[in-house]
């Protein structure tokens, strides 16, 4: 850290006061030497196979925290001098106040609760036209006071008033903040309700839509929670830390696949175990975050933290283990490709399942498929298909469907939908369905001329984009977005379906 | 549920092309199965390739750069596995064919369709003109509606409406809509722009909006060459007469595909586009679907 570089901070033209606190805090945290690792650990990182997420040298807060507000309305706080919640008003009024007290890696927080349920119990006898006023003015609250696309908002699966609020107050304002994930049980979610999401999605890119009964099993029906980039992560408990590898750098170390697979990938695997340990041994034992009242009033508990063990650069990793062995196979297009690819993420999940890290959920860390950020280059995010080629949308799904099995902790991915969409909501309907029904853990869908797209799994605005350079943004997102932009191809994803003439609609 | 034991599986499609996700093509997402061959010769044919069925004359056989393309027993063959798409072979193709299509069995066709039917709202048979392989659909339909895992998939098709009454009877048990293209207004007119007159078209028209199996109609804009907008009244006044949740679909002339003298036209401007659907929507008192692309 140089001087010169916090005087950069402090004199940009593009970021706010806030946002400048924001960042000399992180360059003040970078200031101390980092914690304790292996000598071949810091090699790794330092040759960019392993990459800490820029969480800091030493963790004072977990990546992401999921508080229980149901149970934080029920029995208000001691520490806040809050009384139980009596009414939708005095409920929101709560939520509102506690949101500023979650932090998380960006220090807004990342979960704002299952709000259907959350709420329904404070509806009484409002009538919904009143619910909607409540809903909306919540809404436009979050997304100009905490305006970070990372804020996640989960509602579903139960048909509800305030699910359906939340829909129609979200396609309505088409807003950055807050993101939102709309869980969905075949069992439970009925498909006017599906409709009504997927018909969203076509409008504004959200919700994003989580396949509730594999998530719930998961974690041993004991609540869960989406958060961030489509992190799933147990209620009441978060993630403590997030450091992920760059799976397309350790298929260049090895000499084949062979040697990929029974040697180079799980030595790296071992390397990020440490790392995972050494830093959430930090957070729990020396931080003293699990001091907060979030802890001591029973709004998380410790042992519900876990790190995630993330992994991204599939598709090159897979195409440079091919060519090793002299097969065009390109991965996204041809099934032995794809088939090592699901060997890939199969042996990566036994491995997170029998390896015991210190602090985790069941004394294990969880398995993601991480979603991109802003300064990867040439690297294609989690086990998607690289931009640019991809197959169609059910083509798409069905070679990446094999993957979702094994990504506890999410895998996200988002397909993207030509803008003929618009005029048929029904084909978004079936392909979210299907892709529900044949395995897929989350559904995510941009469609190609809305101006709210999502970029590496957060939300942000075109048009924000395009001004960003020139005004900066009020927005946390559109910062890391229009990084994103320049450096990744994520721009270029290609539209899948083309639509010249329609009749017939022949050419592609 | 129908009987499967009068459906015969074995039956055979020549098949140019088969999508597993359009939303362009009828409700929902449909699996779009494009047959070869077609009975009209439009100036304005964006797929001119799907007009004949290959005549083996060789042609195109030199021209692929990658050996996908060869002649066995005086029939040119393609491999799919080594085509790269190119479509070299189409450009240089004399007869407006191509050596890509393949024949198809119902039974593999509904393997096909067992595959992807969670994704699926149903099927649409397109072209080229499909109902010239009408013996096929008529199987296809008919093995679709008896199976239990597919029968929930509606059937479409997308014609130009040539086909006789008699050959919609047949079709008619087994579909739950259909798209049918009209492209001019004036029998003249339509026989100059696709070789023959409309009258055939518009029967076709009648008759499936009469069993309610009418979808959608498609009017193709063409600024200065068709009379469509010249005889917008006319043209209102009968579209009038169709029930009222039939879907009237623009689509703008462009220059994708195109061969020949079509090329010479102008392409429908977003502006002409957005001028025509307003004088057609002041008629019709109800929207119309416009294109979401110009080029
Ligand atoms: S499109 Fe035609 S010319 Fe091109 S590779 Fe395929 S068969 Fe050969
Ligand atoms: S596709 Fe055309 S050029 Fe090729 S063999 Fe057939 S008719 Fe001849």
């Amino acid at each position: 850290m140089t001087q010169a570089r916090l005087y950069s901070i402090i004199t940009d033209k593009n970021l706010s006061a806030k946002q400048k606190s924001q960042y000399l805090a992180l360059e003040a945290e970078a200031s101390l030497p980092y914690l304790d690792i292996e000598t071949k650990t810091q090699q790794a990182i330092d040759a960019g196979i392993i990459c800490d997420m820029f969480e800091g040298h030493a963790p004072f807060k977990p990546r992401y925290v999921l508080p229980d507000y149901g149970k934080f309305l029920a029995q208000g706080s001691e520490y806040l001098e809050l009384d139980a919640a009596n009414n939708f008003d005095e409920a929101l009024n709560l939520l509102t106040i506690l949101y500023h007290h979650v932090p998380s890696v960006t220090s807004i927080p990342v979960y704002l609760g299952q709000l259907d349920t959350v709420l329904m119990p404070y509806i009484g006898d409002l009538s919904e036209q009143q619910i909607y006023q409540k809903i909306k003015l919540f809404w436009i609250m979050l997304d100009r006071t905490l305006p970070d696309a990372f804020m996640h908002v989960n509602i579903g699966p139960t048909d509800n008033i305030i699910c359906r609020t939340i829909l129609a107050v979200d396609a309505e304002l088409k807003q950055i903040a807050p993101n939102l994930t709309f869980m969905y049980d075949e069992k439970v979610t009925p498909d006017d309700l599906l409709r009504q999401a997927t018909n969203n999605i076509c409008v504004c890119s959200k919700p994003h839509i989580a396949n509730y009964p594999l998530h719930a099993k998961a974690y041993d029906n004991s609540g869960f929670g989406i958060v961030s980039c489509y992190n799933s992560l147990p209620l009441g408990g978060g993630s403590n830390t997030l450091v992920r590898l760059n799976l397309k750098e350790v298929a260049k170390k090895a000499q084949h696949k062979a040697d990929f697979i029974d040697t180079v990938l799980p030595e790296y695997c071992r390397i990020m175990f440490d790392l995972i340990d050494v830093r959430s041994a930090f957070l729990h034992e020396k931080s003293n975050f699990f001091n907060s009242f979030l802890n001591t009033e029973g709004l998380i508990a410790e042992n519900r933290f876990a790190p995630m063990f993330g992994i991204y650069g599939m598709a090159e990793a897979v195409n440079i283990l091919m060519e090793k062995e002299d097969n065009k196979a390109r991965y996204g297009h041809d099934d032995i490709a794809n088939q090592l690819g699901h060997t890939i993420s199969k042996l990566l999940s036994e491995i997170v399942a029998t390896t015991d890290v210190k602090y985790g959920y069941h004394g294990k860390a969880l398995l993601h498929a991480q979603g991109g950020i802003s300064l990867d280059k040439d690297v294609t995010p989690g086990v998607r298909i690289p931009y640019g080629s991809e197959p169609d949308p059910v083509a798409y799904v069905q070679a990446t469907v094999a993957h979702h099995q094994y990504y506890t902790s999410g895998i996200s991915d988002i397909l993207t939908i030509d803008e003929t969409v618009k005029a048929n909501p029904l084909a978004m309907f079936n392909l979210a369905k299907g892709a529900l029904k044949s395995g897929y853990r989350e559904f995510t869908a941009n469609v190609a001329s809305n101006d709210l797209v999502r970029v590496t799994g957060y939300m942000v605005k075109l048009s924000d984009i395009a001004k960003f350079d020139a005004q900066g943004s009020r927005t946390n997102t559109t910062f890391l977005g229009a990084e994103a932009a320049k450096n990744t191809a994520i721009l270029k994803r290609k539209p899948r379906v083309a639509a010249l003439e329609t009749s017939p609609s022949y050419v592609e | 549920m129908l009987q499967s034991d009068t459906i015969n599986f074995d039956k055979k499609g020549i098949i140019s092309k088969i999508l597993t996700f359009s939303c362009v093509d009828g409700p929902g997402n449909r699996l779009v199965i494009f047959l070869q061959g077609c009975n009209f010769d439009c100036i304005s044919c964006h797929n001119p390739h799907t007009i004949n069925h290959c005549d083996h004359c060789a042609d195109c056989v030199a021209s692929c750069p990658t050996g996908a393309l060869t002649v066995e027993n005086n029939k040119v063959k393609w491999r799919q596995a080594l085509c790269s798409g190119c479509d070299k072979c189409i450009d240089i193709c004399p007869s407006k064919s191509t050596p890509k299509t393949s024949s198809y069995s119902v039974r593999q066709l509904l393997e096909l369709l067992t595959q992807h039917r969670h994704f699926l709202n149903g099927i649409t048979v397109s072209g080229g003109e499909s109902t010239l392989q009408l013996a096929f659909l008529v199987e296809l339909f008919k093995a679709v509606k008896a199976n239990a895992a597919l029968s929930h998939l509606s059937c479409y098709v997308d014609s130009n409406g040539s086909l006789s009454e008699q050959g919609w009877n047949k079709l008619l048990p087994y579909i739950d809509g259909t798209m049918i293209d009209l492209k001019a207004w004036q029998n003249a007119t339509h026989l100059w722009l696709v070789g023959r007159g409309n009258h055939r078209v518009m029967q076709t028209i009648n008759q499936l909006a009469a069993h309610n199996k009418l979808y959608e109609v498609r009017l193709l804009y063409i600024p200065g060459k068709t009379d469509l907008l010249s005889e917008i009244d006319a043209l209102c006044e009968y579209l009038n007469t169709l029930p009222q949740q039939v879907i009237i679909r623009l689509n703008a002339f462009q220059h994708h595909g195109v061969i020949g003298e079509g090329l010479t036209w102008d392409k429908c401007s977003e502006q002409q586009m957005l001028m025509f659907s307003k004088k057609l929507v002041a008629r019709l008192g109800r929207e119309v679907l416009l294109p979401s692309v110009y080029t």
